[in-house]
């Protein structure tokens, strides 16, 4: 099943750490977000496969937005 | 001085205007397209747009703020905090371009900015720095040599580094192993800088830092301890003065490797020795000099009765200090300075948003330092401060009283506040104590 990882605030997207098809593992950074001067890591909270990435970094994301998918 | 160009924004930008205005200084804000509404840029007496919001071209834009402050006339440009505040390449071109940069010189700026070279500097001047490399790391096994000479736990951090980013500690060689090959790689990812450097991590810690202002004539003094051991990544919350608990004798100790570290790099206006304090060894630790005024500078304002920005424009401008420096600064009573950050209480994440209600608490003893009011928008492009409280009482226990009832008088509306955290904190056995270090926000995160 996918799992949709969302955005919890509005942020710029400052790296995106993670390729379609990377295996990560819970706890591994996957994007990392970047609002008011923090840098917001988002993190994997199961293992998976990144399935398909809907944001590039110097994207604007609004408060649940989905960054990507793991399957 | 006539005249003053405030390069920076928010509650740092008013504070600096309001000294000004005092003086009889005339005034010129800067303010991007997300920030004409604020406080400070109503109140200086010309505000210059600088247009599109993202830092870089707006207050981070060098040139374009230089050309501002000669097309205004301004003689002299106060960078505050953050920003501009340390590029020594901006602080030379505002000089050689006739126009007086309030804060130090140049070269000391540039001595203070990497952490290889600061701390091999201060060991050459005398200032004890924390065991470790006083230059990059070569390899992996250079790395693990050195811990074992210096003892377990060890932290590496990246040269380049700030803001607890390529940042590891390490209890054993196997996890040093591990933790190198991580920082070295975010150092190279994040900061195009592999360098890495490494020192004996201190388990209990207390973040001390040390007030200083480099006189005109060359001397340097110290106005006094600041603890801001309760952080939250890496950022401080709350910080006091004088630390709870601290003995003369460490006040002292405190204070003169912070006129050392000063002295060794010829220091000319306000500037903060950081310094780590270990508990446990009853040892201090030069941790890192900012060339600037500091954030939490009011609390030092609030006991020595001095106001730091006037000492500053006295400085830059040749002149004496306010008070005599051969004789101590007198520091009385106890003072706390919260910091009210646009973010919830529970995981610390950023919340913008436009305010709709904004009530501050008032009354004697209790300065507010607000960059924000009414009606303004908290955007996202900057830190997410929006203002500080700061209380003085008698003593520690009067000042921490006071501080809860001023926190309880916070009421913003619009953007999630962090004042629930901030009375949690003052609440806590272990802050009423006054017996706490760096660790005290996770154990009070792991108490709830």
């Amino acid at each position: 099943m996918a799992t949709e990882i969302q955005a919890e605030m509005v942020a710029n997207v400052w790296k995106v750490i993670v390729a379609p098809g990377d295996s990560v593992a819970e706890g591994d950074t996957l994007v990392i977000l970047e609002s008011m001067k923090m840098e917001i890591p988002v993190l994997a909270e199961a293992d998976g496969t990144v399935a398909e990435l809907k944001v590039a970094e110097g994207d604007v994301v609004q408060e649940g937005d989905t960054l990507l998918t793991l399957t | 001085m006539e005249s003053l160009l405030v390069a920076n924004r928010g509650e740092i930008a008013r504070r600096i205007i309001r000294t000004a205005k005092r003086l009889g200084i005339r005034t010129v804000a800067v303010a991007s397209d997300a920030d004409t509404d604020l406080p400070y840029a109503r109140e200086a007496d010309a505000v210059v747009g600088l247009g599109d919001p993202a830092p870089a071209t707006s207050y981070l834009a060098a040139e374009r703020i230089l050309d501002i402050a000669v097309h205004y006339g301004a003689q002299a440009i106060h960078p505050g905090y953050g920003f501009l505040s340390e590029n020594a390449d901006f602080a030379e071109t505002v000089t050689n371009a006739g126009i007086v940069w309030v804060g130090p010189d140049p070269n000391a700026m540039r001595a203070m900015g990497d952490k290889a070279k600061s701390r091999k500097l201060m060991a050459e001047a005398g200032v004890e720095i924390a065991a470790g490399s006083l230059e990059a790391l070569p390899d992996v096994a250079a790395a693990v040599a050195m811990a074992r000479e210096i003892g377990y736990p060890v932290m590496v951090k990246a040269t380049a580094g700030g803001g607890g980013i390529g940042m590891s500690a390490a209890f054993d060689d196997e996890g040093l192993r591990a933790a190198y090959d991580t920082a070295r790689s975010r150092a190279e990812r994040f900061f195009s800088d592999p360098g890495l450097i490494l020192e004996r991590y201190v388990e209990r810690a207390r973040h001390l830092e040390v007030q200083i202002l480099g006189l005109a004539d060359g001397q340097v003094v110290a106005l006094g301890v600041r603890d801001c051991s309760v952080q939250r990544r890496h950022q401080k919350v709350i910080e006091e003065s004088p630390p709870a608990n601290i003995t003369p004798d460490l006040v002292d100790r405190l204070s003169a490797l912070a006129i050392r570290a000063g002295t060794a790099v010829s220091y000319r206006n306000a500037g903060t020795v950081e310094t780590l304090y270990d508990v446990d060894r009853d040892e201090v630790v030069f941790l890192e000099m900012n060339t600037r005024l500091q954030v939490e500078h009011p609390v030092t304002e609030m006991v020595t009765g001095l106001d730091l920005v006037e000492e500053q424009l006295r400085i830059a401008s040749g002149l004496p200090p306010t008070f005599d420096p051969a004789v101590a600064v007198n520091s009385q009573g106890h003072a706390i300075e919260m910091r009210l950050y646009a973010e919830d209480s529970l995981r610390f994440l950023p919340r913008p948003g436009t305010i709709t209600s904004w009530v501050m608490p008032a009354g004697p003893d209790v300065r507010v330092d607000a960059g924000y009011t009414e009606g303004n928008t908290v955007s996202t492009f900057y830190d997410p401060l929006l203002a500080k409280i700061v209380v003085w009482g008698a003593d520690r226990d009067e000042a921490r009283l006071r501080a809860q009832i001023a926190v309880d008088g916070i009421e913003v509306i619009g953007p999630q506040c962090n004042a629930a955290f901030l009375a949690e904190v003052l609440a806590d056995p272990e802050f009423a104590a006054g017996s706490y270090d760096t660790g005290v926000v996770s154990r009070i995160i792991a108490r709830r």
